[in-house]
């Protein structure tokens, strides 16, 4: 059986590295990180507390990396990591962390805490002590190709009605072209919109672009739910659609997840270097603007603020951008309080919102999101995160809150300044 | 000298007046912080006293201790004080010498057994049998013990007598150690210094023959009265220390202005004694306002405690060497030690079994 | 038996602590490189090392905004360490301590500023004390290395403080006394979270590093 305690506990001793050796050394359990999670602010119960999720993975680094954690363990005063343990820290390390990284922004030693929950949930897996709703979405994208369990017949379906929106083609596994678009499934499911707005503006913009049939699915859930065999397996896809194609770039969908995984993980998954770049789909559109193939007309006057998805801004740098795009079309542009890096989550990242189990919580610590929209009562959200706008949309929802929910791409394709030529219709 | 005579008697022949043995008597009042009316307590005491009977035993010495009670430029009061009392054997000052001198010493102690006051300056050498000094072909440390079986007390003059001085500074080839080392039966009183200010010597002796008994001592066995405070409590460059303004070198400007000397080394903060207050030379100055920092003569280990011009703060030893040598320790460790950590690690990477879908599915 | 005690805090056990301090220094810090890092495979936006630098300095003042308890923290871990380092750095005294070391020093700060800062660090001690007994979060996570830790650092700010005021003892006694909870402090540093004065720094550039890398400017 591969999973079981002494893997989870193999894996985890395997995991701990340099940056964790000092993260945990330096530790004055200030606390300060309970200030940075939106799951402490919002319960005030401490054993949300950051580091506090932390806690097996620090006892195995003492037990076997400190000279007292080994001596203590010969004379058999240590507190082993048992089965118990995981279980008990399953609901913190998936329910209550979104992998948002705020944490790691306020650490005064300078932990990299997000970091270490990554790697704590490798353990977690191998352990058995992942949550039902995580396993399930990454069993769908490994054996059906999607974690909503969607395939190439959806899309095809999806990009049928964009065609006759748009009337375009969307180009489909078009070899040498220069860009290839992948997708999350929450837009394939719930935001098809997306693909009628990236044609038209790809179109207008000359982009030499594909989606590819084998390789159309960016959501990853190993990386969620922390397993790098199962994020490799997901994300290889990808890269083997790509290399394929022979594509110069691949563009990250408006999927936070997705760009942490395809960007910043995935050569690291797969054990090389990419022959291609990775841009997100806002970088790509900020770039296009700002060499002014990108143009617009009209703007929305209605007051709207801008939701930063922790994986795309705080853990994937793409901050000015999105907002470049916003002052072409939104005059009435508004910024939450903490927007940019020390935005707030959603709560629904890191693979809550899959997490059937985490719904109560993930509702209760909505509260945070919405005290940051009340203080700008802007009257439409843009993000550009299917599952940030998908957790939006619900925490809304339950607070009976009218305001609209679009994805930036779709906004900016709506105000393409050749609206009525794209507008077949 | 008569043996009957008292010290009034024999003061007035000298031509002192009573007056100046008055002065005299209040000056050791206050010397040793005892109360007002004591002047004249000690002089009505004084006055009466009989001359008792001292054996001074000089061992592994300078005589720097005898040069300042002796010396004097002019002949002070503190000087009298020895001459109420029955110098009995003193090596240096005696004027006998040979089979004479010894055969005065064993005569007094014969005499005065347990009534005499043991007066010794210099360490006692014990290593090899104590060989490395012998008076008369006896080893010093067979004649103080010899000395001490009868004295009423004894009195360890100097800092070698009192805490093993010089002699006993490393690498200490002599095994010199202090009076108190080797006589633990009889009153000690340590008067410490290098050398000890007279009038503390005189001092102690009036308190002994006024009260027939030894002073208040200190946990090193010294007169409180003389060194219950230190040379930087009393210290006139005090307020300087306080300002932290220091002189940094012995011809700077802080140097000129009188400041504190702390950095060139004075060791007055943990230095007892009184030489800020009494002050030597007939009351002409001290160490300090001669511009130079106290060497902390009258506390033990003195000679062992660095340079005397090293800052308090300093180290007293190499810290630098043993920084070196522990980082080439610390750093072969690391890389020893975190080798093996590294392979447990790889091994621990390579036990590990791969996740599949399988994994994930039921329980 | 003072000076004794003094010239042995001032001579072998300096040199024993000065030993244990700068093994287990030494072992902590390099343990944690031998430890190793996977280098990133990704293509770099930006820099590693301007990045964890910049954390490294930047690091030390947060400037995420807080609840009230969060800023007290900041503000008290804030004074308490520069406090710490006030005295430390620039005491005169401390100064002879380093010149004599290392054969170079430089002007120190008026005592009264000396002071200012030690009575301050003290305070903000104390108010981190209490804090960790009545903060949930703080309270649930301290163990007996917090409370040890605390008290070693506390002890030698109290006894300098002491020291230059020559409260309540003689002045050998709590030189005595301070250089030796100094020596604890060096001793017991290495072993316990104290190592974070060298591996913050550690912490703060891979911390750094991550976001130099993918160009995020933190």
């Amino acid at each position: 059986m591969t999973i079981s305690l002494q893997n989870g506990i193999n894996t985890l001793i395997g995991q701990i590295d340099a940056p964790i050796a000092s993260f945990f050394s330096s530790c004055v359990h200030c606390g300060l990180c309970a200030d940075a999670c939106l799951f402490y602010t919002e319960t005030l119960d401490p054993k949300y507390t950051p580091i506090h999720k932390l806690e097996p993975m620090r006892r195995l680094w003492q037990q076997e990396y400190t000279f007292w954690g080994k001596l203590m363990q010969k004379v058999g005063l240590s507190k082993p990591v048992t089965d118990e343990d995981l279980a008990e820290w399953e609901p913190l390390v998936y329910d209550s962390c979104t992998l948002c990284g705020r944490c790691s922004m306020v650490c005064p030693v300078g932990n990299d805490i997000v970091y270490m929950v990554r790697k704590m949930r490798e353990g977690m897996v191998a352990s058995g002590h992942a949550p039902e709703g995580l396993k399930g979405a990454t069993q769908r994208a490994i054996e059906l190709g999607s974690p909503m369990g969607l395939n190439i017949n959806t899309l095809n379906a999806q990009i049928k009605h964009a065609e006759k929106d748009t009337g375009l083609t969307v180009p489909m596994d078009v070899e040498g072209a220069d860009y290839m678009m992948v997708l999350s499934s929450a837009e394939i499911a719930d935001y098809p919109e997306i693909i009628g707005a990236v044609t038209r503006i790809f179109k207008q913009a000359n982009v030499s672009w594909t989606l590819a049939s084998d390789g159309f699915e960016g959501t990853n859930s190993g990386i969620q739910i922390g397993s790098s065999d199962l994020a490799a397996e997901i994300v290889g896809r990808i890269v083997h659609a790509a290399e394929r194609l022979k594509v110069k770039f691949v563009i990250s969908p408006e999927c936070g997840h997705a760009f942490t995984a395809l960007r910043w993980e995935g050569p690291n998954l797969i054990g090389r270097p990419y022959p291609f770049k990775v841009i997100h789909i806002i970088e790509l559109l900020d770039e296009l603007r700002s060499s002014g193939r990108l143009k617009t007309e009209g703007v929305d006057e209605t007051r709207m603020t801008f939701h930063d998805p922790c994986q795309m801004v705080r853990r994937g740098g793409v901050v000015e951008q999105p907002r470049n795009l916003m002052h072409m079309v939104a005059p009435n542009f508004v910024e939450m309080p903490d927007a940019g890096v020390q935005n707030w989550c959603c709560g629904g990242g890191g693979g809550v919102s899959a997490n059937h189990r985490a719904e109560p919580l993930r509702v209760k610590v909505f509260s945070r999101k919405k005290e940051q929209l009340d203080a700008v009562n802007a009257k439409t959200i843009v993000t550009s995160c299917s599952n940030c706008r998908t957790m939006l949309l619900d925490g809304l929802e339950n607070h009976h809150m009218d305001t609209e929910v679009i994805g930036l791409t779709e906004l900016i394709a709506e105000h393409l300044a050749d609206n009525a030529e794209g507008k077949a219709s | 000298m008569k043996e009957h005579e008292t010290l009034e008697q024999r003061l007035q022949e000298q031509g002192v007046s009573r007056r100046s043995f008055l002065k005299f008597c209040a000056a050791m009042a206050t010397m040793m912080a005892l109360p007002p009316g004591s002047a004249s307590a000690i002089a009505a005491a004084l006055a009466k006293v009989k001359r008792p009977s001292v054996i001074w035993l000089s061992f592994q010495e300078c005589t720097g201790c005898t040069e300042s009670l002796t010396r004097s430029h002019s002949p002070t009061l503190e000087s009298l004080i020895f001459d109420m009392i029955s110098l009995d054997y003193h090596h240096t000052l005696q004027a006998a010498s040979g089979f004479a001198a010894e055969q005065a010493r064993e005569d007094a102690m014969k005499e005065f057994h347990g009534k005499y006051l043991l007066l010794v300056d210099g360490s006692i050498p014990i290593k090899d049998g104590g060989v490395y000094s012998t008076i008369a072909g006896r080893t010093n440390l067979d004649m103080l013990q010899e000395a001490a079986a009868g004295a009423a007390a004894i009195v360890a003059v100097g800092s070698c007598a009192a805490f093993g001085g010089l002699p006993n500074a490393q690498p200490n080839p002599t095994g010199a150690v202090a009076v108190s080392d080797l006589i633990k039966s009889k009153p000690i009183i340590n008067i410490s210094g290098c050398p000890p200010i007279p009038a503390v010597i005189t001092g102690v002796l009036a308190h002994y023959l006024t009260f027939g008994a030894l002073p208040a001592l200190d946990d090193q066995g010294r007169p409180k009265a003389f060194y219950g405070e230190t040379i930087h409590d009393r210290c006139y460059r005090r307020p300087f220390y306080d300002q932290g303004k220091f002189a940094k070198t012995f011809d700077d400007e802080g140097a000129r202005n009188g400041w504190c000397l702390y950095e060139l080394g004075c060791k007055g903060p943990t230095t007892h004694n009184a030489c800020a207050t009494t002050k030597w030379n007939g009351g002409a100055g001290f160490p300090i306002e001669a511009g130079h920092g106290c060497l902390g003569c009258s506390e033990p280990k003195f000679w062992d405690a660095g340079s005397f011009y090293t800052p308090l703060p300093a180290p007293a030893a190499d810290v630098t060497s043993a920084a070196k040598a522990a980082a080439v320790v610390g750093a072969v460790a690391a890389v020893t030690v975190g080798a093996i950590d590294r392979g447990k690690k790889t091994l621990a990477q390579q036990s590990r079994e791969k996740i599949t879908v399988e994994d994930l599915k039921g329980n | 038996m003072e000076q004794e005690m003094l010239l042995w805090v001032r001579g072998t056990g300096l040199q024993i602590a000065t030993a244990v301090f700068v093994i287990g220094m030494v072992y902590r810090m390099l343990h944690i490189f031998m430890l190793g890092r996977k280098k990133s495979l990704a293509e770099a936006r930006g820099s590693e090392w301007s990045g964890g630098f910049r954390t490294m300095w930047k690091r030390s003042f947060v400037t995420t905004k807080l609840s009230a308890r969060g800023n007290f923290t900041v503000i008290a871990g804030l004074i308490f360490h520069l406090g710490f380092f006030v005295t430390f750095l620039f005491l005169s005294q401390h100064i002879d301590l380093i010149r004599a070391v290392l054969g170079f020093g430089w002007p120190a700060m008026p005592r009264g500023v000396i002071d200012i800062a030690a009575v301050l660090s003290i305070g903000a001690m104390i108010a981190l004390l209490v804090h960790r007994f009545i903060d949930p979060v703080k309270r649930m996570l301290s163990d007996f290395q917090d409370y040890l830790t605390w008290t070693l650092s506390f002890l030698p700010l109290l006894t300098g403080f002491m020291l230059l005021r020559e409260i309540g003892f003689e002045y050998i006694t709590l030189l005595t006394l301070h250089i030796a909870s100094v020596e604890l402090l060096l001793v017991i540093a290495p072993f316990t979270k104290l190592a974070h004065m060298f591996s913050t720094f550690i912490a703060r550039w891979y911390n750094g590093a991550v976001n130099g890398f993918k160009g995020i400017e933190i």
